[in-house]
C-alpha cells in the first residue's frame, strides 16, 4: 500500500455546505466533502444517516423526489450541477449510478448496454456501437461470460452478472464518475468479490463513490473513508486511519460495532 | 470508551475479556516467576528455584492460549480500530510476558551452579534491581488492564534507573572479580542476572510502549521515552 496524500490535488466533485431536506425534514446537515478522481471513495454509516441521499445528490437523482430540496453547492469538475444551464440528463451520463438491486432493462444483454450510448449519440452505427458494447462488458468483466448470448435477456442473468451488466451499462456511456449504491447488498459472496475486483480494476478510469453497508467492504475497496451520522459528515479520512485509528468516538463506535 | 461501552455483539466483549484476563494472568505469573528466582537466588532455596522452571510451562501454555484466542477472535469478529490494536498488542504483549519468564526461568537455573557459601556483595544489589524491575512489568500490565496511556509512558522514563543499576552492578562485579579470582565463575553468573534484569526492564518497556500504541493509536515518542537502555548499556560494557 503506497502513501497517499489526504488533501486532494485533483478532485472530481466538490461538494460544499449540502443541506438536503425532505419536505420539513432534514437528510443532510451541512456537508462538504471532496471526491478525488483517481480514487475510491466510501460512504459508510448506519441506516438513515444519509451517506444514500448525499449520495444520489451527486448526480441530481434526488431531483425526481417531489418533496427533496439541495442547498449548497456540488461541483462538478468545477461546474455547479444545480446551476440551470445544467443538462440533467448530461449529467446523468457523466455521473453514472449503480443501484442495490440490479435493475437491468426487460431487453437483451446488448441492448442493455448499447441503450445508452445510442441516445446519447456516442455511435453513429453499428459497428461503433459493437465496439462500445464489447468494451463495456470487457471492463466489466462480464464478456467471457456473455460474449455468445447477447441477444439472450439481461434478466436471464444471475444476480451476480445482472449486477456487472449494471455497472457495464453504467460504463457504456463513458462516465467519469460512476456512484455505487450497496451494488453488492444483493449479491453472494463470490459475486460481491467479483464486483470488488471490478471496482478496484475502474480504480483511475473514473471516480468511484460506493455507498456499502459492509465496513469490511469499505475497507476493501476504497482509498477514502467517509462516515456518515444523523445527516453529518463526521469523519472523512484515509480509509486505512479511518479503520485502524479513527479521530472521532462516533466513528470508533460506529465501526468497532458499539454503535447502539 | 473501550472498557464502558460495550460492543453490540455480546460475544465479542466476552472474548475480549478473556483474553485481557489471560493475559492479566500471564504477567502475574511471570512477575511472580521472577520475584521467587530472585528470592531463591538470596536464599540459595534449590526448591524454590526448581519450582520457577516448573512453572514456567505454564507461561508457555497461557502463550499459546491467548495466541490462539486472539486469531481465532480477529478470524471472526473482524476487529477494527482500538478492538483491532489491542488484538495485535495482545499477540505482542504475551510474546515479550513469554521472554521475561524465560529471563525469570534463568536466574532460577543459576541458583544451583552459584556457591552458597560465600555471599558477594552484589546480590543485594541485584535484589533492589529486580525490585524495580518487579514493579515496572506490574505496572506495564495495569496499563494494559487499565488503558492508562500515562502510566505506560512513566514505566519507559523509569526504565532508567534499571539501566543505572546495571551499570553499577556491572561495575562492582568486575571490580569484585579482579579482587576475587575465586568466584569469577559466580561473578560471571551474577553479571548474567544483572544483565538479564535489564532485558526485563526493557521488555517492560517494549509492552508500555504497545500499551500506548493500543490507546492512542500512536507511537509513543521518542522524546517521551527515557535514554534508549540498550545504547546506555552498552556503551557502558565498552568502556
Amino acid at each position: 500500500m503506497t502513501q497517499e496524500d489526504l488533501t486532494i490535488s485533483d478532485p472530481k466533485m466538490k461538494a460544499h455546505s449540502v443541506n438536503v431536506f425532505y419536505g420539513e425534514k432534514q437528510a443532510i446537515n451541512d456537508v462538504s466533502i471532496d471526491v478525488g478522481t483517481d480514487l475510491v471513495t466510501a460512504f459508510i454509516g448506519p441506516s438513515g444517516c444519509g451517506k444514500s441521499t448525499f449520495l444520489r445528490s451527486l448526480n441530481r437523482m434526488n431531483d425526481t423526489v417531489a418533496s427533496a430540496r439541495v442547498t449548497g453547492q456540488i461541483e462538478l469538475d468545477g461546474e455547479d450541477i444545480y446551476a440551470p444551464s445544467m443538462d440533467v440528463v448530461q449529467l446523468r451520463a457523466r455521473v453514472g449510478m449503480v443501484f442495490q438491486k440490479p435493475n437491468p432493462f426487460p431487453k437483451s444483454i446488448y441492448d442493455n448496454v448499447g441503450y445508452g450510448p445510442r441516445i446519447h449519440g456516442l455511435a453513429p452505427n453499428k459497428a461503433d456501437l459493437d465496439v462500445i458494447v464489447e468494451r463495456a462488458l470487457v471492463r466489466a468483466g462480464l464478456w467471457d461470460e456473455v460474449k455468445d448470448r447477447l441477444a439472450e435477456s439481461g434478466t436471464a442473468l444471475s444476480g451476480g452478472q445482472q449486477q456487472r451488466l449494471c455497472i457495464a451499462r453504467a460504463i457504456a456511456v463513458d462516465p467519469e464518475v460512476i456512484l455505487m449504491d450497496e451494488p453488492c447488498s444483493a449479491l453472494d459472496p463470490i459475486a460481491t468479490a467479483k464486483i470488488e475486483e471490478l471496482i478496484h480494476e475502474l480504480r483511475g478510469k473514473y471516480a468511484i463513490v460506493i455507498v456499502t453497508h459492509n465496513m469490511q467492504q469499505a475497507a476493501r475497496v476504497s482509498q477514502r473513508t467517509a462516515f456518515f451520522h444523523l445527516g453529518t459528515l463526521v469523519e472523512y479520512g484515509k480509509t486505512t486511519d479511518i479503520f485502524t485509528n479513527p479521530r472521532q468516538e462516533r466513528t470508533k463506535d460506529y465501526i468497532t460495532g458499539r454503535y447502539g | 470508551m473501550a472498557l464502558t461501552n460495550d460492543h453490540t455483539v455480546k460475544a465479542f466483549d466476552e472474548d475480549l475479556n478473556r483474553l485481557r484476563g489471560l493475559i492479566s494472568e500471564m504477567g502475574g505469573r511471570a512477575e511472580q516467576a521472577l520475584l521467587q528466582a530472585m528470592n531463591a537466588l538470596n536464599s540459595g532455596d534449590l526448591d524454590l528455584a526448581a519450582q520457577v522452571v516448573r512453572d514456567d510451562k505454564k507461561i508457555d501454555a497461557l502463550e499459546a492460549e491467548v495466541e490462539q484466542l486472539a486469531v481465532q477472535t480477529i478470524a471472526l469478529r473482524a476487529p477494527m480500530a482500538d478492538d483491532l490494536r489491542e488484538m495485535i498488542a495482545a499477540l505482542k504483549i504475551v510474546s515479550v510476558v513469554e521472554r521475561i519468564g524465560d529471563y525469570g526461568k534463568n536466574i532460577a537455573k543459576r541458583v544451583a551452579l552459584m556457591d552458597q557459601t560465600r555471599s558477594i556483595e552484589a546480590i543485594p544489589l541485584l535484589m533492589s534491581m529486580s525490585n524495580i524491575v518487579v514493579e515496572l512489568i506490574h505496572d506495564a500490565l495495569d496499563s494494559f488492564a487499565a488503558r492508562d496511556a500515562e502510566l505506560a509512558v512513566r514505566v519507559t522514563v523509569r526504565d532508567k534507573s534499571v539501566d543505572d543499576f546495571y551499570n553499577s552492578i556491572f561495575r562492582t562485579l568486575v571490580t569484585f572479580m579482579m579482587e576475587n579470582p575465586k568466584y569469577i565463575s559466580e561473578s560471571a553468573h551474577l553479571l548474567f542476572v544483572a544483565k538479564n534484569l535489564e532485558r526485563m526492564g526493557d521488555h517492560a518497556t517494549n509492552i508500555a510502549e504497545m500499551v500506548h500504541y493500543v490507546v492512542t493509536g500512536e507511537r509513543m515518542e521518542e522524546r517521551e521515552r527515557g535514554d534508549r537502555p540498550e545504547d546506555g548499556a552498552a556503551e557502558q560494557e565498552k568502556a
